[in-house]
């Protein structure tokens, strides 16, 4: 009995002095961001503060499947863990109208960041609710969907030969969405294990969402009025309905059960030499072009969203703002983090570890967009980006739009029209119940 | 009274030289127990029941509003809701069969006298050892068209297990039998070696044949070990998540749990998943009371 009670009371001793040694340290911050590259590059750039200041920086992330919900736990729960968090777009309403993001107004307007930064990035990652001249976040992470090809299968002299023969024009990277369905037809040959084309099918978070955003934007569609939250005539407009049959059109090309695909399946439809050509965002580009994880990064290239068929070129938003979080108890030390953050040195710093800096300028310097292959693509889209709504209940319309999108997708049941209707009345039966449409 | 129905302390145990009574020692083990429980079961179910007939969202800092039963309605009025239950009922179902004829007839081949018998049982346990996490993603990677080793095994070339809609539901069952056929084997062995030897020879000496004794003798002193694995497997299959959240995500193998769960931490609508859950706990108490019932008839038998 002895034994225990010393056992339990040196284990409690123990805890305590662990917990002591962590608040030993006055000067941290710990930042929450899901798990990939990027936040390994956020973490180098850290140390380098550290370095300067003597704050110690600690980038703590979680798989993506479950950082929305990891993240959201811990706010709901007004909990301190965190200090900052590089939160996605969609979640601006739900941080700033719960109280879980701190105010960044007068922040942004001393920095004059709306002209820093590249005006979408200020708009879809910083400001909620849109126009309203209010800022929760700061650009961190541009990002959106783009596409990665194969060189060697597009520049075989043989296929562009077939190619001309029978679609009459010449291989090359797709100029619209229609030479893109001809090129993912091209290349589909199941006998071989070839197919065209790699997109987004999952239905768990917001992936399908973006792949069919990628289609609906660039064909001239809308989900709805941003300021009105009017979606009839929008979501189901005729543009967003030849948008999704466009869509649909590629999972026809796409790879044998490509029905749960996300960023981790579309880059192995290269790495594994399954597609011609694969939707990504650009922030899982990187591992393409490093030998180690792409044996094909020699004879990868890179293409932004194709326009469709007037013309107009959009792609889906991906990216987050680093935002403070109002239970931190170090909320002047993360401003702080912050204002060093902005600097143009450290933007610099930041995408030359790898980062996607939202810096205008350091977007349109020549030394980014020759720093890599798919940057130039990425300085492109970044200034033709749009999306998701961003109100409280994202998540709903998220939910509802996977209900309505997926079983016409991947299973095929019904029209796109009725799709795209039960959808617009899902959408408005949600803003209805949260009073903002009458 | 109560006193009564504990057995005394010993009285030469150091616990009786110390001066504990009875008492206080079933006190000291059950208490903390007991108050494991209400704060971490009890309390929390019934604040659950409290929320369900609001339209609180742990997300935001809206005050909850008393909406009385409208969150029961609208869910009950939810075609996405009722297909979800049929899909589980489908997949209890199925999956609960499954490992029924497997874990018995397992079991019933290895009752008998084998070399390496108890190497072989250990072996075969194996798969319910295993995390569910882990096990759906490597079952993941066997269904896999392009790589995976089943259609390479069986020879189906594309076949699409989780990427068809009709077939995923079934896919994710094939892997639950697998993982807990050797649950049910485990407790029907327990059964079948408890069956009296004198029995099977009388009716040997009877000349009965083995269908005659297999239903006769076998299944009847087994129903009731069986009725148990019936139980646990229901109850288990009923609430299934992790294994079908990661294996597929086609709306064709939406079980409740994970409809339940989108509508919990992703959607943050929390007084209507609180409503959600209560609709599936009374499910799931009235489908084990009927299993109860008729296990205590077997037992009377």
């Amino acid at each position: 009995m002895r034994k225990l009670v010393t056992s339990v009371l040196a284990g409690i001793g123990l805890t305590l002095a662990c917990g002591t040694s962590v608040y030993a340290q006055e000067k941290s911050l710990t930042i929450f961001w899901a798990e990939w590259d990027p936040a390994n590059y956020l973490q180098e750039l850290g140390n380098e503060y550290e370095k300067e200041t003597g704050v110690k920086i600690t980038v703590e992330t979680t798989p993506w499947s479950d950082f929305q919900t990891k993240a959201f736990t811990e706010f709901n729960a007004h909990g301190d863990a965190y200090d900052l968090v590089v939160g996605d777009s969609q979640w601006l309403g739900a941080g700033s109208t719960g109280g879980h993001y701190v105010d960044l107004t007068d922040f942004f307007k001393k920095h004059d960041l709306g002209n820093v930064m590249a005006p979408a990035t200020v708009k879809y990652y910083a400001e909620y609710p849109g126009n309203s001249g209010k800022y929760w976040a700061i650009p961190l992470e541009g990002d959106a969907v783009g596409w990665s090809y194969r060189k060697d299968w597009f520049e075989d002299p043989k296929e562009k030969e077939a190619f001309r023969a029978k679609y009459g024009y010449d291989l090359d990277v797709p100029k619209d969405f229609k030479a893109l369905r001809d090129i993912a037809e091209f290349f589909y040959r199941p006998d071989q294990k070839r197919y065209g084309i790699a997109i987004y099918t999952d239905n768990s978070y917001d992936a399908m969402a973006m792949g069919f955003e990628n289609a609906l934007f660039s064909y001239g569609g809308e989900l709805g009025d941003y300021s009105t939250y009017k979606v009839d005539g929008h979501i189901n407009s005729d543009k967003a309905v030849a948008a999704l049959d466009a869509y649909k059109e590629l999972y026809k090309f796409t790879p044998p059960g490509w029905a749960k695909s996300f960023f981790v399946e579309d880059n192995q439809a290269i790495t594994e030499n399954l597609a011609a050509m694969s939707m990504n965002f650009f922030a899982f580009f990187p591992s393409l072009i490093n030998e180690a994880s792409n044996p094909n990064a020699k004879n990868t290239g890179f293409f932004a969203n194709p326009p469709g068929p007037n013309g107009d070129q959009f792609a889906a938003l991906g990216g987050q703002g680093i935002s403070v979080i109002s239970y931190s108890k170090k909320q002047d030390e993360a401003m702080k983090f912050l204002e060093w953050f902005i600097k143009d040195e450290t933007q610099k710093k930041w995408a030359a570890l790898g980062g996607y800096t939202c810096s205008a300028a350091v977007l349109k310097s020549p030394e980014f967009q020759s720093a890599t292959p798919y940057n130039k693509a990425f300085y492109e889209t970044m200034f033709k980006v749009k999306d998701f709504w961003a109100v409280p209940e994202y998540a709903e319309l998220l939910q509802q739009l996977n209900q309505r999108v997926y079983p016409y997708m991947i299973g095929g049941e019904g029209t796109a029209k009725q799709t795209l209707d039960a959808l617009a009345a899902d959408w408005n039966a949600t803003f209805k119940k949260y009073g903002r449409v009458q | 009274m109560a006193t009564t129905m504990i057995t005394t302390l010993e009285r030469s145990s150091r616990a009786a030289a110390r001066g504990l009574s009875d008492i206080s020692i079933r006190n000291l083990f059950i208490i903390p127990t007991v108050l494991f429980l209400i704060v971490f079961n009890i309390f929390p179910l019934i604040y659950s029941l409290g929320y369900s007939f609001t339209d609180f969202r742990a997300s935001t800092n809206a005050p909850a509003n008393f909406v009385g039963l409208q969150n029961y309605r609208d869910l009950l009025n939810d075609p996405y809701v009722w297909s979800n239950f049929a899909i589980t009922a489908k997949y209890v179902i199925i999956s609960v069969a499954g490992q029924l004829l497997v874990g018995f007839g397992v079991a019933m081949l290895l009752n008998r006298d084998i070399p390496l018998k108890g190497l072989i049982t250990t072996l075969l346990l194996l798969p319910m050892m295993l995390s569910m996490a882990v096990v759906g993603l490597f079952w993941k990677l066997l269904y896999d068209p392009s790589w995976g080793v089943i259609n390479y095994a069986l020879g189906l070339g594309n076949f699409e297990w989780l990427a068809d809609p009709k077939m995923a539901l079934y896919a994710v069952a094939l892997t639950d039998i697998w993982m807990w056929s050797p649950f049910v084997m485990l407790l029907s062995l327990a059964g079948l070696s408890a069956v009296p030897k004198h029995l099977y020879e009388a009716a040997a000496i009877d000349r009965a044949g083995p269908f005659y004794t297999f239903f006769r003798i076998t299944l009847p002193l087994v129903a009731p070990i069986l009725m148990i694995a019936v139980i646990f497997r229901t109850m288990e299959a009923f609430k299934t998540f992790d294994l079908a959240y990661i294996l597929t995500s086609q709306p064709t193998a939406e079980l409740i749990s994970i409809r339940l769960y989108k509508m919990a931490f992703q959607e943050w609508q929390t007084g209507r998943s609180c409503a959600m859950a209560y609709i599936v706990l009374i499910m799931v108490l009235a489908i084990t009371n009927i299993y109860v019932k008729y296990l205590n008839k077997v037992k009377e038998r």
